[in-house]
């Protein structure tokens, strides 16, 4: 007889020095259910999905799986005994190895001691096929798109035997399109009877995939609805303690038509063909498209980062030749990039050391850096974008994501450049700080910057552009204006095949 | 904040223990250990070792390696004994361009490293192998002598009872810290060892910085192979065999991460002083040779398990992975 809770929590405890992670927390999941986890950064999502992965074991309570009572699960004994399975916002996958090669990983078809290559291709096959796709096993991972990756990494876990299938933030790095595949894939595992806890910043996406949504407020359960009954604000009220409409900032402002930066006829490597538009003072210019279009190749060609092979850049009608990311930051652009972890923060450095990073040359001389003045700027920062941390000298590392973004935009905003180029400035992190970041961002282009807006969330970029460009393997292929701009529109434009 | 001063405490806490236990140890075993000269005889041992370590690190820092400073030793004690006694070059002047050599050298390592994307490893392998054989192609295999008598002053001279190599050493280290934890450039060598790309998108000229750190390593080594000249009264091709792995064995000692991105000098300077004093001490309590070799070995093992243990990487768990009850 088949309980109908395939997994329980009972007021399961996890604290760490001076936080409680985890609150006596209780939460049912039923059989071949979505259900959506919800809360800011800090709610306690994390150390969940690790206590149910068996990563960490929790201090007290009791995790009930089909019936069976644990104190805590081994990663093992989670993985290959009870079927529970995470795919985490960074990929666990071999860059280097075949789509075959990751699934079979830790349990590999063997025949005579050597790896059945026949047998695995054939499995490969078949799981891939069961998702929607098809593609060569044999191909190298690294080879193949963030989306393909992700779907490599649900074949992996179904591969498994899975009961329980937990995805942390799994929308994140794909586009609009993509996520619309990765709905219906979704839908199609629970009706196959998996379990999926799906955790997501996108609210959208909890009320159109999940049958229950639990809230966490930090490290407390709030409380679980029927996501058939409950409203947007009301989650989200839930979720924040107060209540927060998702709107978004106004210039106060107008844009000028004094032309900031002029771009030329730009091509670079092989992603970017015949780029020209122009970004006025005080304007945002918002960057449409699907991932892979080349928006983030732009961004890394006008920030010197990646080499302009062809056409002409004008800052303020003055032609500069940018030939690397030093030359960018001389002539007043920046870049917060798309990768915050590998491309944006130091961790391992403080917040203090982040925040002067670019803009050490201001404060040092004969090379020596005035420690008072680097303090008092990282203080300045810390206030003006309330960036939360005990201490400028905490390591960067240590802060919640959306401050660790914060400390970015200090450390780019500390260069005094006039044209800022957000690549994704938003994502993964919670909805306060995601509205701070707007706020900030309308804000620098009443002072008369210029802004480029790289997003691939629809109501972020139509919500803060003054105009939209839409781009498409690596050409602009339209443009609209705030007025004319719908969601629809641009999704046609960057999806047109 | 008060939790992270903790930290850092505690990170240098595990070697600084090490030290402590070797000195205890070899006090009790010998009246001879703790005495002011004696003492002074391990920081002049560890002198050359010392400066070396300190240009070790900003290159590990930044997640490289440099394996030629031992070859690059003998090139430099050979190359200026060479201008002292065949070109009858001033002392003064020997040692400058010996050390203008130096940075040449250390600075075509990092042009090859960042220019033609040559793992450091490798690069600096292949300067540690042909450096070695110019050193002996120059002197033809047979030592170099015959000095002028002021050359001696810088390894065997004294200021006050403090020998001069330790007073260099100090202020190579002194000097170090500065440039490692006050100026921007300091800063961004932490950058890069942590998070390269990130520091390049910041703005940075990561290759300049990579190859500044090897031209100072390369320098640093030929200060330290100038006193080791001074020290020996003759340029041997032989010397610094093995000298490479020593400074390595310092740095890592030190705590600082082989990944680069992060340790700090006062760790690399506990770290010279653990070897000088495991060293010297096995010497005075007449230990075999051979188990002196064993023992140095074990101690570094020793003294890196403590520093994880310490950073708490180390735990039951770690250690016995599958004993986790259910």
């Amino acid at each position: 007889m088949k309980t109908e809770y395939i997994v329980s929590l009972n007021k399961v405890r996890k604290e760490y020095p001076g936080v409680v992670a985890l609150d006596d927390i209780s939460i049912d999941f039923r059989r071949g259910e979505v259900h959506a986890i919800a809360g800011e950064n800090g709610a306690g999502k994390s150390t969940l999905i690790k206590i149910l992965t068996g990563a960490i074991r929790p201090d007290s309570g009791e995790i009930v799986v089909d019936g069976q009572s644990f104190r805590g699960l081994r990663p093992q004994q989670a993985l290959y005994g009870l079927g529970i399975v995470a795919i985490y916002q960074e990929f666990n996958l071999i860059p280097y190895r075949s789509i075959m090669e990751n699934i079979f990983l830790g349990k590999e078809l063997k025949r005579n001691g050597l790896l059945d290559i026949k047998a695995m291709r054939l499995e490969s096959s078949r799981l891939l096929k069961l998702l929607g796709i098809t593609i060569d096993p044999g191909t190298i991972v690294r080879n193949i798109g963030v989306a393909y990756q992700q779907i490599v990494e649900i074949a992996k876990a179904i591969s498994n035997d899975v009961n329980i299938l937990i995805m942390d933030e799994p929308t994140a790095p794909l586009t609009t399109l993509e996520v619309n595949i990765l709905k219906d894939l979704i839908k199609k595992l629970r009706d196959s009877g998996i379990t999926i806890i799906y955790i997501s910043h996108r609210m959208s996406e909890n009320f159109e995939l999940a049958d229950r949504i639990t809230v966490l407020r930090d490290g407390a359960f709030v409380s679980t609805v029927d996501a058939d009954t409950t409203s947007r604000s009301d989650l989200i009220s839930m979720m924040v303690g107060r209540d927060v409409g998702i709107s978004y900032p106004q210039h106060k402002v107008a844009v000028t038509r004094e032309p900031l930066l002029e771009v030329k006829g730009l091509y670079s490597q092989k992603y970017i063909k015949d780029i020209s538009f122009t970004l006025h003072q005080g304007e945002i210019l918002g960057f449409g498209g699907l991932v892979g279009a080349g928006r983030t190749e732009l961004a890394m060609a006008l920030f010197g980062a990646a080499p302009i092979e062809q056409g002409e850049v004008f800052l303020s009608g003055r032609n500069i030749n940018i030939r690397s990311t030093a030359d960018a930051i001389k002539n007043g652009i920046a870049l917060v990039p798309e990768d915050r972890k590998r491309h944006g923060i130091l961790g391992h450095l403080s917040v203090r050391d982040n925040v002067s990073f670019s803009s050490m040359s201001n404060i040092s001389r004969f090379s020596l850096v005035n420690r008072k003045k680097q303090i008092g700027i990282a203080e300045g920062f810390r206030k003006a974008l309330s960036i939360k941390t005990p201490s400028v000298e905490k390591e960067s590392r240590q802060l919640s994501g959306g401050n660790q973004q914060k400390v970015v935009l200090a450390k780019w905003l500390a260069t005094n450049s006039n044209i800022l180029i957000f690549d994704e400035p938003t994502r993964g992190i919670d909805i306060g700080a995601k509205q701070e970041i707007h706020q900030l961002i309308v804000e620098l282009a009443d002072n008369g910057k210029g802004i480029i807006l790289i997003s691939s969330e629809m109501p972020e970029l139509l919500g803060m552009s003054d105009r939209i460009l839409v781009m498409r393997d690596g050409s602009i292929v339209g443009y609209f204006s705030r007025e004319e701009v719908t969601p629809e529109a641009v999704l046609e434009l960057a999806a047109h095949e | 904040m008060k939790n992270n001063i903790n930290l850092k405490f505690l990170k240098n806490y595990g070697i600084l223990f090490v030290l402590v236990v070797l000195v205890v140890v070899f006090s009790i075993i010998s009246d001879a250990f703790l005495t002011t000269n004696n003492l002074l005889n391990i920081a002049r041992q560890v002198a050359m070792l010392g400066i070396s370590s300190v240009g070790m690190t900003l290159v590990i820092m930044t997640g490289g390696i440099d394996l030629s400073v031992g070859s690059l030793m003998s090139l430099l004690n050979i190359v200026c004994a060479l201008f002292m006694v065949q070109l009858g070059i001033n002392p003064v002047f020997a040692v400058i361009f010996s050390l203008v050599l130096s940075i040449i050298i250390g600075g075509l390592s990092g042009l090859i490293i960042t220019r033609l994307n040559i793992p450091p490893l490798i690069t600096t392998l292949a300067m540690m192998t042909s450096l070695r054989g110019v050193s002996y192609l120059l002197c033809g295999g047979i030592p170099v002598w015959g000095f002028p008598e002021s050359f001696r002053v810088l390894g065997q001279g004294y200021v006050g009872i403090i020998p001069i190599p330790v007073i260099i050493m100090i202020v190579v280290f002194i000097v170090g810290w500065v440039f490692l934890n006050r100026t921007s450039t300091g800063v961004y060598i932490y950058g890069i060892g942590g998070n390269e790309e990130a520091t390049r998108l910041s703005g940075i000229n990561v290759g300049n910085v990579k190859v500044l750190v090897y031209a100072l390593s390369s320098f640093l080594t030929g200060i330290a192979s100038i006193i080791m000249l001074s020290r020996l009264n003759s340029g041997q091709p032989v010397v610094g065999v093995g000298f490479e792995l020593q400074v390595i064995t310092a740095v890592v000692l030190g705590g600082v991460s082989i990944m680069g991105g992060e340790g700090n000098l006062i760790g690399v300077f506990l770290g010279v002083l653990i070897i000088g004093v495991l060293n010297n001490g096995m010497v005075i309590v007449n230990i075999n040779e051979y188990y002196q070799r064993v023992a140095s070995g074990l101690v570094l093992l020793l003294a890196v398990i403590m520093d994880n243990a310490s950073k708490g990487f180390i735990s039951w768990s770690t250690i016995f992975p599958r004993s986790a009850t259910k």
